[in-house]
């Protein structure tokens, strides 16, 4: 009944041509960022954010990153939680041995080491197809957990690569307060979510969904593959890094490299699987999904539990939760294998015909 | 020259290990096409049943060594039977034509369920298999060389409970009537199963088989460093074998073990010192890459054809 584009008539290619083609879109989006902006910071709690706020929002904003190299450039990663971990450890060497290095160029070029070895690591794709890249982009995983552990100067001579950064700043603001964290993260995330989501809408998204869908046939009407590919790596580890970067600095403040392990990779892989492949939209929902999930179960099963007369230990929390975690993943691909984003698509289409059926 | 062939001896028998757990990937890949991650799980989840069997079947009264390891194996391997039905059943059959990613993180989904059911069964703090392989290790060749070459002696045996297996497991595949299924089904899905080979049944045989499989790397991966959690990660350093040999080659998946086995213990053992040790699990990783950009679909792996 009322989101309906009836009447709304495009003039002019601009017009035509925007991100949210749909006035009820543009006010709905509108109104989440008001949400997000104004309206959270004032209600939420302290362990609210600290718990799945913030890390929704760096999730969110990697997950964005892979989905532009696996969702819509095909290439499948394992190594995420590298560029992640690269993406924080360059952020700390900028920011620990530059004085006076601002804490968002230090986050910045992070990014770029990020891209850099993202880079390297994605000339084997140019190569190497599907599984086998999937399993080759692994190295890059234990590289980097083998760098920032045993290489010294990485981590600024501190045993076992753990280190830590504290007084944060940003334009003299301080960083220490959980709203201001958030309000950073969702800035950064806001900003380059902006940009990616133009980036797949222009002329390299093409290329990068050409070759996707097929590379052989994308080459034969010009695409260059290589091009399309690495700079597909390249923009998706930036971002992944920046990302580790916010992890690190102002989610952790104190890291080891055990904490960008293959664990996150496999985790991010299934935000963008779970949220939906190809969709920026989806990233955002995968994000939600995998942060909130063990936070519900981890609340719920012991009431669930005790609801049958029966006590249930930690352990066997986290051991059940590992197996709902497991099931659920399974069930998703089953039910929906274009993932949460798919579901709001339908969804959306309903509600264009609201209240009727047809 | 002693120092560097105990090296390689070390080597060439780590690597049977590793192979035996990149069997089970090749296995279930050249018949359904799914690339199983949960192999480590179910490494694990196999060990576990062993050990905690081992440990509750003399409280029933049997006692002798042989017939309670051998009692625990055969339960171990029921167990594994009836996970690859449940497998079969409630995930593969719902996601036969999906897409080869999909279904890898379906067998994701399954690893974080194996690693939480078998920790919520049979508990989750480290217990032992003893099935009596010797420890101590032996000199040989002392005559040719000064001070002789040591070997491990449950390295060795290791290795040759893994040649058999192997051994045994082309003889299934190339003599058997169910084994010739199994290949035919690899060959092709649709041509297989309109000559009337069922294709389900097929999966659960071959889902067994890894499970086997599976329950032997546990065992003696188990019997090596004891059954825990850290159990699941023999498979991330197996993974380089399978792409080295090629997914679809068993002959593959040995002789891919081989180089990566004889490559980690060199690299370890000569570069390490240079770059602070602690190289091999990434190092078996890009002398894998080395080898797949010379041959993109792994040494032995069929050749990928691209078509428009």
């Amino acid at each position: 009944m009322f989101y309906r584009e009836n009447g709304q008539f495009k003039t002019s290619y601009r017009a035509d041509q925007q991100i949210l083609p749909i006035l009820q879109d543009r006010i709905a989006m509108l109104v989440l960022l008001v949400v997000g902006f104004a309206v959270v910071p004032m209600l939420a709690s302290d362990y609210i954010f600290r718990a799945i706020l913030i890390p929704f929002l760096i999730f969110s904003l990697a997950a964005v990153g892979v989905n532009i190299l696996v969702g819509f450039c095909g290439q499948i990663s394992l190594g995420s939680g590298a560029f992640m971990a690269v993406g924080a450890y360059a952020a700390y060497n900028f920011f620990v041995r530059i004085d006076g290095m601002p804490l968002i160029l230090a986050l910045l070029l992070g990014g770029v080491c990020a891209m850099l070895f993202g880079m390297v690591f994605g000339l084997p794709s140019l190569r190497v197809k599907g599984l086998y890249l999937a399993v080759a982009t692994l190295a890059a995983q234990f590289f980097a957990d083998w760098l920032f552990l045993r290489v010294q100067w990485f981590t600024n001579n501190s045993s076992s690569g753990s280190v830590s950064v504290n007084n944060l700043q940003v334009f003299g603001l301080s960083l220490e307060s959980p709203v201001a964290k958030y309000w950073f993260c969702l800035v950064l995330l806001s900003v380059i979510a902006l940009l990616a989501k133009n980036l797949v809408r222009g002329a390299v998204g093409r290329e990068w969904m050409a070759i996707r869908d097929m590379d052989v046939a994308a080459a034969v009407i010009g695409i260059r593959p290589m091009f399309a590919k690495l700079s597909a790596f390249a923009v998706s580890s930036f971002v992944v890094g920046v990302a580790g970067g916010l992890w690190a600095f102002i989610y952790l403040g104190a890291w080891e490299p055990a904490a960008f392990s293959v664990d996150q990779s496999f985790k991010l892989l299934f935000m963008v699987i779970i949220g939906g492949m190809g969709s920026i939209m989806g990233s955002f929902f995968g994000a939600a999904f995998i942060v909130v999930l063990p936070i519900a179960l981890n609340l719920f099963l012991p009431a669930i539990t005790s609801l049958f007369g029966f006590e249930i230990s930690t352990a066997s929390v986290s051991h059940a939760e590992l197996m709902v975690f497991g099931g659920l993943i399974v069930w998703f691909l089953i039910v929906e294998p274009h993932g949460l984003a798919k579901l709001w698509a339908i969804g959306k289409q309903k509600l264009r015909l609201w209240p009727f059926p047809h | 020259m002693a120092f560097f062939l105990e090296t390689l001896l070390g080597g060439l028998m780590a690597g049977m290990l590793y192979s035996l757990v990149a069997l089970g990937f090749v296995l279930i890949y050249k018949a359904s096409g799914v690339f199983n991650f949960a192999q480590g799980a179910m490494v694990l989840f196999a060990a576990l049943a062993m050990a905690r069997f081992s440990e509750w079947i003399p409280a029933l009264g049997i006692t002798d060594f042989v017939a309670v390891n051998l009692l625990a194996f055969v339960l171990a391997g029921a167990v594994m039977f009836v996970v690859a039905w449940i497998i079969e059943r409630l995930v593969l059959r719902h996601l036969v034509n999906q897409e080869g990613t999909t279904l890898l993180m379906a067998t994701l989904g399954i690893t974080y369920f194996l690693e939480g059911l078998g920790q919520s069964i049979f508990g989750s703090s480290i217990y032992k298999i003893d099935i009596g392989m010797p420890k101590d290790p032996v000199m040989i060749l002392e005559s040719a060389f000064q001070g002789g070459i040591l070997i491990n002696k449950e390295d060795f045996y290791a290795a040759i409970i893994a040649a058999t297996l192997v051994a045994l497991l082309s003889l299934f595949f190339q003599k058997t009537g169910t084994g010739r299924a199994l290949r035919a089904v690899a060959d092709d899905h649709q041509a297989a199963q309109s000559i009337g080979i069922p294709l389900n049944r097929i999966w659960v045989i071959v889902w067994c088989v890894a499970g086997v499989v599976a329950l032997v790397a546990g065992m003696i991966w188990g019997s090596k460093l004891g059954v825990q959690f850290s159990l699941t990660t023999v498979a991330l350093r197996a993974l380089p074998v399978v792409i080295l040999g090629g997914l679809t080659s068993v002959p593959g998946a040995i002789v891919g073990g081989l180089i990566i086995g004889v490559g980690e213990k060199l690299s370890e053992v000569y570069i390490g010192p240079m770059v602070g040790g602690g190289i091999e699990i990434w190092f078996a990783y890009v002398l894998a890459l080395g080898f797949l950009l010379i041959r993109p679909q792994g040494l032995f792996g069929e050749k990928i054809i691209d078509r428009v």
